[in-house]
């Protein structure tokens, strides 16, 4: 199905994958399919693949604490203003204010290690919200805009 | 993901093709870390067919920085970086950290 820029029809896709990383590149398949249709740049796709994985690896990591213990729920809606993804998890609630922002001014010896993929999250998206006190697990809504500028044009195959 | 290494006299280049995630960046690190446990710490990454790198790649890249420019016995370069994991390392602020070439000949005659 393809979309022009003009005429985005809303769309909402939801599809569950293990709580593994080996599911990463299958997600990351999934999110740019997606992000196509949703008509973001290249550009714009890529950062959103980004936030996704970096959540998804945090969720395996931090809520469930290792892999296979459950399932991640990605929930996609396409509509006119842009993007909005939907993460979801049944693993233990994961406070991102307990992470502080990382210090990227530092030299090589006193750069940290962890942090950046929550740095990247809420650098990259244009809104984040995560919601850690639903009883059962986490959902993270990340949100990317549409620009009108003519690099975030999907390219038309027809 | 896919990487091959090539040993020369004076550094060693490693090509990574693909898609480096919390998956695969642990292959990643084992080959650095082979090479410099080694005793070899000049390493030129070529990443022109790199589609993707999360935060796990990135931390690949800085811890074995560190091992390398320990005792300024060496440094690792990078070559040919993708436009959008250009972006990343900038936001990251890794740009200051690492030398970044265009091309390989040039990047190896570095060392």
């Amino acid at each position: 199905m393809e979309i022009s820029n003009q005429s985005i029809t809303p769309l909402v896709v939801t599809r569950s994958f293990p709580g593994r990383y080996d599911s990463l590149a299958s997600i990351g398949d999934f999110i740019r399919g997606i992000a196509h249709k949703a008509g973001l740049g290249s550009f714009a796709a890529y950062t959103v693949e980004m936030a996704v994985d970096e959540a998804c690896s945090n969720i395996i990591e931090h809520a469930y604490g290792s892999e296979d213990k459950g399932q991640i729920t990605c929930t996609c809606k396409v509509t006119k203003e842009g993007l909005t993804i939907i993460l979801e998890d049944h693993g233990r609630p994961f406070d991102p204010d307990l992470i502080g922002a990382p210090d990227i001014s530092g030299g090589l010896e006193d750069r940290p290690t962890h942090g950046l993929g929550l740095f990247f999250i809420r650098q990259w998206m244009d809104k984040v919200d995560f919601d850690f006190k639903t009883g059962n697990g986490n959902r993270l809504t990340l949100f990317k805009k549409r620009q009108a500028s003519p690099e975030s044009k999907p390219t038309k195959k027809r | 993901m896919e990487i091959t290494h090539t040993q020369y006299k004076h550094c060693d280049l490693v090509k990574v093709k693909g898609r480096i995630d919390s998956y695969t960046a642990p292959q990643l690190a084992e080959t650095f870390s082979k090479i410099t446990e080694d005793g070899r710490f000049k390493i030129a990454l070529e990443m022109s067919e790199l589609e993707f790198m999360s935060s796990a790649g990135l931390r690949a890249l800085i811890n074995t920085q560190k091992v390398c420019k320990r005792y300024n016995r060496g440094e690792l370069v990078l070559v040919k970086v993708p436009e959008n994991i250009h972006a990343a390392l900038d936001l990251a602020g890794f740009i200051p950290l690492f030398k970044i070439f265009d091309d390989v000949l040039t990047a190896v005659g570095n060392f």
